[in-house]
């Protein structure tokens, strides 16, 4: 019963925030000062004369007022009329559906290693604080939590496709082979090296986490007490450790999709990766509006779920949360 | 069964940036625990008597400076030795109720202390159903700590220091924060484990219940054990006992008028309860 | 730990100091020298001449790469105060109302709900690039997390039992406000500028490498690596690992400090 209640209160605040993410959003988009027709025409702009311009601003309501024109923009969206993007010269519906697929691999896979590794390094590092091993975790991890992600997927370039050849040095497969004709093998050997890349850059996040509630743990009343019963440093990682650290890490991986998507857009730009990311730079870079502004609320959308399920996640995963829950 | 000869005991600290100093937690302490007995180490918060614990275990944090001499059953009780005895001879039920792991049920915290002791997986099972409905929590084996009473958790507390037939127990403030009832319970577990003729050291600031169960009590103040007396002494106005201090203590029990001693006006103990 | 922790501590600002030191500095002795073009050598490999290399127009990389993070400090600095200001501000005008509060949290929610990167994307846009534009859309995306967490301490400082003793004695709201409750706030301003800091300079060095941020005529990092991209594959290698580790040690250095810092307040 609570948990009904208390998953129609978070809906009912996502659909507020969403609202209030596409307000800011075409807000920001009406501040610009790039002209809306440029930026509806692109390429074309020189081509079209003084009169047609008018025609063109009329049709589209570009002189109407703000509210308007964002009142007619969110009756569009309801309609799942998303808009066209001049860029891809397609609906950008079909934009994002085709561009999420390629990135969806990318990016459930490194959040997946990123997790998975973060965990246990956060563990092996934090259950003996100070020790060598230690050291050497949170040192790596200080180090790639500082590193700027394009200039990590440049070197990771240079390093294996340009120097030694093992990788590919771009895009999703050969070029001049048709998408559909790529093997699935080819496909990952494309994907190896800007998963990675991403994974390592959130490994970094999740490991000094999950470290500090180990270290936490171990000087806690109930690692002393483990102690005491003989159980040694890596009996109490597995046993207490690994219950006390792993729903913490899992809740921050999923309260941290906006970062890994917002790295997913400079990796996929290094390695010139057709997903959802370059199509956002491209969006941004050539005045692509009805596009960004749809990928803004689509991520954002995603994000808030992400959010949603890490404060979920100790609804349902914490005894000392769940049976309170069970026993009213 | 327990032999402590002067034992001494320092922690850093840093007063300065550059400077580090020591500052004595325990002075020249000796005890001698037999076997059968239980006996009471009674003395004020901070008298030093959760790291005299920690000592005998083996627990110190690793910057500890230790001197003198810990003997058990006729060993040196070096940390190496520490370490192996640690759950199967030597135990500890710890003050803190947070000893108990928040994430785990009562079954399986008494299991993996089972486990520990040397158990395998399905003997360490029976074992800790045996001794969770020794001390009436089979009903709790499925519970979370926070599911459990005071009384309840320190129970499950004392059944995992049970779990290996430890020939020292070390209960460290046992009945603090328990009401009457549970905790005349838990002192009569701790007297019944003395009685099998192990040694069972209770650390408490609580002298008058101590002495319900204790064969002989031990005061300490800032680290030093100023006097050890069988608990007969504690009786009229403790004529018996030797130290002013421990005279203080007895005299200052609610039973015996609560009176502070008039010859020591500076001295700052708190009333002990 | 045997080391001293508070002798580590100090060498850490030391090397905080130093970097400052170096970097305010680093205009008056580098003169024109970024910008400098020598056509006879151009993309010439690091060596006792050339410390860490030119590039494609003949300009020493060591030079650039210095006026870069130069410019990255600066820019990261302003951004991180201007982010901390509005934090701050946001923050307390949160505590005058209760609509108040609850507007200022749905647009905290609103900014936390899109990646940082697409929001800068959209507020670079909307700004039309430029170094005042960059600095403005990395303080925009960066003030939610700092105002969220100030948000909290003034809210449990409004409930404490203190600050009801005050208004009990019938101290008015601007003397609490003073003496009550900006006193403790103010440490985690500080250290909550200093912490979005290096997060606030990598923003701004992506999207200068994405072409949305600063202008590219400016020996910018995010410029430089851009630069370095297209002649990544032809083995120009200095162009790309220099500016960047560059980067890289500054963040840390940066990062570090702040994060002593906090465990020190």
């Amino acid at each position: 019963m609570r948990l009904t209640a208390w998953l129609a209160s978070r809906l009912l605040r996502l659909l507020l925030v969403l609202l209030s993410v596409a307000a800011v959003s075409f807000g920001l988009m009406m501040l610009s000062p790039i002209d809306p027709v440029d930026a509806y025409l692109g390429p074309q702009m020189a081509q079209v004369s003084p009169e047609q311009r008018t025609l063109i601003a009329e049709r589209w309501g570009f002189n109407a007022p703000a509210s308007v024109q964002f009142h007619h923009w969110l009756q569009q969206l309801l309609s799942g009329e998303l808009g066209w993007s001049h860029i891809y010269n397609q609906p950008v519906s079909d934009v994002i559906n085709q561009r999420f697929q390629r990135s969806f691999f990318l990016l459930l896979s490194a959040w997946l290693l990123s997790l998975i590794l973060g965990v246990v390094l956060g563990i092996a590092a934090g259950s003996k604080e100070g020790s060598l091993l230690d050291r050497l975790i949170s040192g790596y991890a200080y180090i790639t939590a500082s590193t700027p992600t394009f200039w990590l997927a440049m070197l990771a370039l240079l390093l294996f496709s340009v120097t030694l050849g093992w990788t590919p040095t771009c895009c999703a497969g050969p070029t001049g082979v048709l998408s559909q004709e790529v093997t699935l093998l080819t496909q990952l050997h494309h994907l190896l090296l800007p998963t990675l890349t991403l994974a390592l850059l959130g490994v970094a996040t999740i490991t000094l986490h999950t470290r500090a509630k180990m270290a936490a743990f171990m000087r806690s009343d109930t690692a002393l007490h483990a102690f005491a019963q003989g159980a040694s440093r890596f009996d109490i990682a597995w046993r207490h450790g690994l219950r006390h650290a792993s729903l913490p890490a899992v809740t921050l991986a999923f309260a941290s999709l906006g970062e890994l998507f917002g790295g997913s857009l400079l990796v996929e730009q290094v390695f010139a990766y057709p997903g959802l990311g370059q199509a956002t730079v491209a969006a941004g870079l050539r005045s692509d509006v009805p596009l960004l502004l749809a990928i803004a609320l689509f991520t954002a959308l995603f994000v808030s779920v992400g959010n949603l399920i890490a404060d979920g996640l100790y609804q349902w995963a914490d005894p000392r949360i769940a049976r309170d829950r069970t026993n009213e | 069964m327990l032999t402590i000869d002067r034992l001494t005991l320092q922690l850093p600290y840093y007063p300065r940036w550059w400077r580090r100093e020591w500052t004595t937690c325990i002075e020249s302490l000796s005890l001698h625990l037999p076997p059968g007995e239980v006996h009471a180490v009674v003395g004020a918060s901070g008298a030093g008597k959760s790291l005299l614990a920690y000592a005998i275990m083996g627990l110190l944090p690793q910057a500890a400076r230790v001197a003198g001499e810990l003997r058990f059953q006729g060993e040196d009780l070096t940390p190496a030795r520490q370490r192996q005895l640690r759950g199967h001879q030597l135990a500890l039920i710890p003050q803190s109720l947070n000893a108990l792991d928040p994430l785990a049920r009562s079954q399986h915290q008494v299991r993996w202390a089972a486990q520990r002791a040397g158990f395998g997986r399905s003997a360490a099972h029976q074992r800790a159903d045996e001794l969770l409905s020794r001390y009436q929590l089979s009903h709790a084996s499925t519970h979370y700590p926070h599911e459990l009473s005071g009384g309840m958790a320190r129970r499950v507390l004392i059944a995992m220091a049970q779990v290996s037939n430890a020939r020292l127990v070390i209960a460290d403030e046992p009945s603090v924060g328990l009401d009457p009832n549970q905790r005349d319970r838990v002192l009569a577990a701790l007297k019944a484990i003395a009685l099998e003729g192990k040694a069972v050291m209770l650390i408490t600031h609580d002298l008058r219940h101590a002495l319900t169960i204790a064969d002989r009590v031990s005061v300490i103040r800032q680290g030093q054990a100023l006097e050890t007396a069988p608990a007969q002494a504690f009786q009229g106005q403790g004529e018996q006992l030797m130290s002013c201090y421990a005279r203080d203590l007895w005299q200052a029990l609610p039973d015996n008028a609560f009176s502070t001693h008039p010859f020591h006006p500076t001295h700052q103990e708190p009333a002990l309860a | 730990m045997n080391s001293q922790p508070r002798l580590v501590a100090a060498g850490y600002a030391g090397v905080f100091g130093l970097l400052v030191l170096l970097l305010l500095s680093s205009s008056l002795w580098l003169g024109d020298s970024p910008l400098h073009m020598q056509f006879e050598a151009r993309l010439m490999p690091p060596s006792a001449e050339h410390w860490l290399g030119t590039d494609a127009l003949g300009r020493e990389l060591w030079a650039r790469t210095l006026a870069g993070l130069a410019l990255s400090f600066g820019v990261g600095l302003s951004a991180a105060l201007l982010g901390t200001l509005i934090a701050l501000s946001l923050a307390s005008l949160a505590m005058l109302s209760p609509i108040l509060d609850a507007l200022v949290s749905l647009l905290i929610d609103t900014l936390l709900s899109v990646p940082h990167l697409i929001l800068l994307l959209l507020i670079a846009f909307a700004l039309g690039g430029g170094t005042q534009a960059v600095i403005i859309a990395v303080a925009l995306t960066h003030w939610p997390s700092l105002a969220r967490l100030l948000r909290a301490e003034l809210l449990s400082l409004r409930n404490s039992p203190y600050v009801a003793i005050s208004k009990g004695f019938g101290k008015r709201q601007g003397f609490i406000v003073w003496y009550h409750l900006l006193p403790h706030v103010l440490p985690h301003c500080l250290v909550g500028a200093l912490l979005l800091f290096p997060h606030a300079i990598l923003h701004e060095a992506a999207l200068t490498f994405l072409g949305v941020g600063l202008d590219p005529t400016q020996p910018a990092i995010g410029v430089l690596l851009a630069d370095a991209m297209r002649y990544l594959t032809g083995g120009y290698w200095w162009l790309g690992v220099f500016p960047g580790l560059g980067l890289l040690l500054m963040v840390l250095a940066i990062e570090r400090f702040a994060s002593m810092l906090r465990k020190a307040l």
